[in-house]
């Protein structure tokens, strides 16, 4: 056992050189690096956001909106193919997930003509194959209609691949540094932002769904903006976006959309200098807009962002151009912001934020100091003790514990691993730790040389019989921390990564390393040397 | 020279002793933890956390009263390392997950009009209802998996009989750090729960090394006496198992010490885990194996083999 061909210490010293190389560039600035030769390793390791300060949130997407949509549009289509078949319906009932109403003579015919319109307005979110997305059951004249499970599933799988492309444009355009933006699980979003420590701006800017429509005013009847009554049918009542007491009573169809925005920029109203945010159509909208522009010359025609209105202003000729501004009595920053949302688009439904976790980088560095404080402290403590328990052997475990804290180093950065303030006390509980599996060899050493052993048998026998102990007591830790692994997440995950790499390197250190080192010198050992006074 | 190396000492014959204590402490851990219960911090709860700095010292109950008068329900603050560094917590608001975000802002204006002084925002977290749930779920699953894993592995490793014991005190254990975290009513939170599956480890990691020294010599001392080949194993191992705990130590208290404000929970129960760990594994783990009617003919040729 204590013998090592050439071949095996040269391997040993490899992978511990390698290890440690990789640990380097932790110690130098980034500039410094720069100036390394190419070869080098140059990965530095990762920070989690509660070291180098940043925003963690956690956001949902509300799925119940968007089935809610999909229903209310099935609730369209379904009545325009009763009404155009001349069928009276009654009890017609909208739950959650279906449709239910009574009619008399409803047949295949009709079955079939509902499910070819909603085939039809759901064409993007159908899967390839898909013959139909309705359920449709019919009891004497009661009639039940239920989206398929599987087209739900595409609905709101749909909504929130959208809704991760809207978020990440969103980000970008406010030219956040390395946002990371990652779907997490069926309807949630966790974005990371790090260096960012108050996001109040990005929870504004999420928060909107910033659906933008163009209604006109409704005209036709007398409307007192502060007691509104009743909305005739076709139209509804909207509060101003300035003022939440203020009413309109605009028309309930869309003229033009959001959706065919091609571009919005802030800017200033070269008469007035209020901040505007001036749009261009596409050519779709552009035709649509200015078709509604030439036919109601005159009248008020309403910005809507999110339901409520921005402004109303009275179109006062037509504007065939496809381009057109918003004033709506903001500050440059809101038609700042109010421009990014056009650009990047509308969310299909709105974002919950389930949670945000957001450090100030003082605390971050704060963080930093104190735990590599308190890892020199403990970790000088270790050292002591150990020499002043295992003498020359205690030596050769501190030399291999140095060895160890710059590999596990080494491993976080060259995979990439994020460290967490957890992780750092990970590392701390790892200098406690990894002395383990030497003090188990040195132990059984000790016995061996009490039980009569001359100190190369005791050293010997020490190793083989300490093995299975070492495998079977690291193991549990392992366990122990790979489950962490699956069940954390954030900061507390990096507890387990370094914990397990720990397990990895102490290991691995006790069974080479010290070893190697013990029988480089396996002629002079004695005794003593391992912490037995020579009559024991 | 420290030297505990063939100590003889007769650990079996308190067992009594410890037995009871141990179970003394179970018994207040349990009645803690439905009389007093755990203090929930944020992630288990909900609510709103928000970390301040401030240029000059606060007086603090006259901002708790301030801050109580916005009607967010209970707002508790309290010093957080120095007489300038201030936690501010605020209970959930009923309503659902968006309505806890305006929390933060309401918090933010109000210390903004009523104090005077520069004021940095270290730290702020709000966590809504559906998480923290989900939180408080998952974090008691990895418990039991943890636990359940550690059955399994011993079990497999060793016999049924050492796998009880090892896991009887690892329920101790776990219990007597929830037990530890609802009599002194110190915050529990995620860290925490992360603090409690090393612990598991740990103690695991302790009692396996007695364990499998007591298999050793099960192999050894085929006629000795139980009681005797029990104290005989846990002598063997005392001086490791001192060391590796002594290092452990060593290397947490520093944390405890040095290591800042928002670690020290965490710390604390892994303190406090890794020294009711060591105990149990001498006094619980081992002098259960008498009770447990271990096996006495130990097949050599068993993959399990550590006496080659």
């Amino acid at each position: 056992m204590l013998y090592f061909s050439n071949l095996k210490i040269f391997s040993v010293l490899a992978v511990i050189i390698i290890t440690l190389l990789f640990a380097v560039p932790n110690f130098f600035g980034k500039d410094q690096l720069e100036t390394f030769p190419n070869f080098f390793p140059k990965q530095q390791v990762n920070l989690g956001l509660d070291l180098q300060g940043g925003s963690h949130l956690l956001l949902e997407v509300d799925t119940e909106e968007i089935i809610k949509e999909r229903v209310e549009n099935l609730n369209a289509d379904v009545r325009r193919v009763l009404k155009k078949n001349n069928l009276n319906y009654s009890n017609f009932k909208v739950s959650n997930e279906s449709l239910k109403f009574i009619v008399e003579g409803f047949n295949s015919e009709i079955q079939k003509e509902i499910s070819e319109l909603s085939m039809s307005n759901s064409q993007n979110i159908l899967a390839m194959g898909d013959q139909t997305n309705l359920i449709i059951t019919q009891e004497e004249n009661t009639v039940q209609i239920n989206f398929t499970e599987e087209f739900i599933k595409q609905s709101v799988s749909n909504a929130v691949a959208q809704s991760l492309e809207i978020v990440r444009r969103r980000i970008d355009e406010l030219g956040t540094r390395e946002p990371s933006i990652q779907r997490q699980g069926s309807s949630r979003i966790i974005i990371q932002l790090p260096g960012i420590d108050d996001p109040d701006r990005i929870k504004s800017l999420l928060g909107q769904t910033a659906k933008l429509t163009f209604q006109l005013v409704d005209t036709s009847v007398n409307f007192d903006p502060f007691n509104p009554s009743k909305a005739p049918i076709g139209s509804e009542i909207l509060a101003s976006d300035a003022d939440e007491e203020f009413k309109y009573i605009v028309k309930k169809r869309i003229m033009v959309g959001g959706e065919n925005l091609v571009d919005a920029q802030p800017g200033f109203d070269p008469q007035t200098n209020e901040p505007i945010v001036s749009f261009r159509f596409d050519r779709i909208g552009a035709t649509k807009f200015g078709r509604v522009t030439q036919q109601n010359v005159g009248k008020p025609f309403a910005i809507v962002l999110d339901n409520k209105v921005i402004s109303a202003p009275v179109i006062r000729e037509a504007i065939l151009g496809g381009s057109g501004q918003i004033s709506g009595g903001f500050d440059s920053e809101e038609a700042n912001d109010l421009a990014i949302l056009l650009r990047a688009g509308a969310l299909p439904a709105p974002l919950i934020i389930l949670e945000e976790r957001s450090v100030g980088p003082d605390l971050g560095a704060d963080s930093i100091e104190a735990g590599q404080f308190a890892a020199i402290i403990g970790f000088i403590a270790v050292i002591i003790f150990m020499i002043f328990v295992y003498r020359y052997f205690g030596l050769l475990a501190d030399i291999a514990l140095i060895i160890n804290l710059f590999m596990v180093l080494g491993v976080l950065s060259l995979f990439q691993a994020t460290l967490t303030l957890p992780g750092i006390a990970g590392i701390i509980l790892t200098i406690g730790m990894a002395v383990d599996a030497n003090v188990l060899i040195f132990e059984r050493v000790k016995e061996e040389i009490r039980n009569g052993s001359n100190m190369m048998n005791a050293v010997e026998n020490g190793y083989k019989r300490a093995l299975s102990t070492i495998l079977d007591a690291n193991i549990t830790t392992l366990i122990a921390a790979i489950i962490l692994f699956f069940m954390a997440s954030g900061p507390v995950r990096g507890f387990s990564i370094t914990l397990a790499i720990g397990i990895f390197t102490s290991v691995f250190t006790a069974f080479t390393f010290t070893r190697l080192l013990i029988s480089l010198n396996a002629k002079r050992l004695k005794p003593n040397f391992v912490g037995l006074s020579k009559n024991a | 020279m420290l030297n505990i190396s063939g100590t003889q000492i007769n650990f079996l014959k308190v067992r009594v002793i410890t037995f009871i204590l141990s179970a003394i402490l179970i018994f207040l851990s349990i009645g803690a933890f439905f009389v007093n219960g755990l203090n929930f911090g944020i992630d288990f709860k909900g609510g709103t956390l928000i970390e301040i700095e401030t240029s000059q010292e606060i007086e603090i109950s006259g901002l708790r009263d301030n801050l109580n008068t916005l009607k967010l329900g209970d707002v508790q603050v309290q010093e957080f390392g120095s007489s300038k560094n201030l936690l501010i917590r605020v209970e959930q608001q009923l309503g659902g997950d968006q309505v806890q975000q305006d929390v933060v802002q309401i918090v933010k204006d109000s210390l903004g009009s009523y104090l005077s002084t520069d004021i940095n925002f270290r730290r702020t977290e709000v966590v809504g209802p559906k998480v923290s749930g989900e939180l408080i779920q998952s974090g008691a699953i990895a418990i039991f998996v943890a636990v359940f894993a550690m059955l399994v592995y011993i079990w497999f490793r060793f016999e049924w009989q050492f796998s009880l014991g090892a896991v009887l005190a690892l329920v101790h254990d776990v219990i007597l750090t929830i037990g530890v975290f609802c009599i002194t009513q110190l915050e529990f939170n995620l860290p925490i729960i992360a603090a409690i599956l090393t612990i598991v480890g740990y103690s695991m990691n302790d009692t396996v090394v007695v364990y499998d020294r007591v298999r050793e010599n099960l192999r050894k001392y085929r006629s000795k006496e139980i009681t005797d080949l029990l104290n005989l194993s846990i002598n063997d191992t005392l001086s490791r198992t001192i060391v590796t705990s002594v290092t452990t130590l060593l290397a947490l208290l520093s944390l405890f010490i040095f290591g800042g404000e928002v670690i020290k929970g965490f710390t604390f129960a892994m303190i406090w885990g890794v020294i009711v760990g060591t105990y149990s594994s001498i006094f619980v783990a081992a002098p259960l194996l008498r009770y447990l009617d271990v096996k006495r003919e130990w097949n050599t040729t068993s993959a399990v083999d550590s006496t080659r």
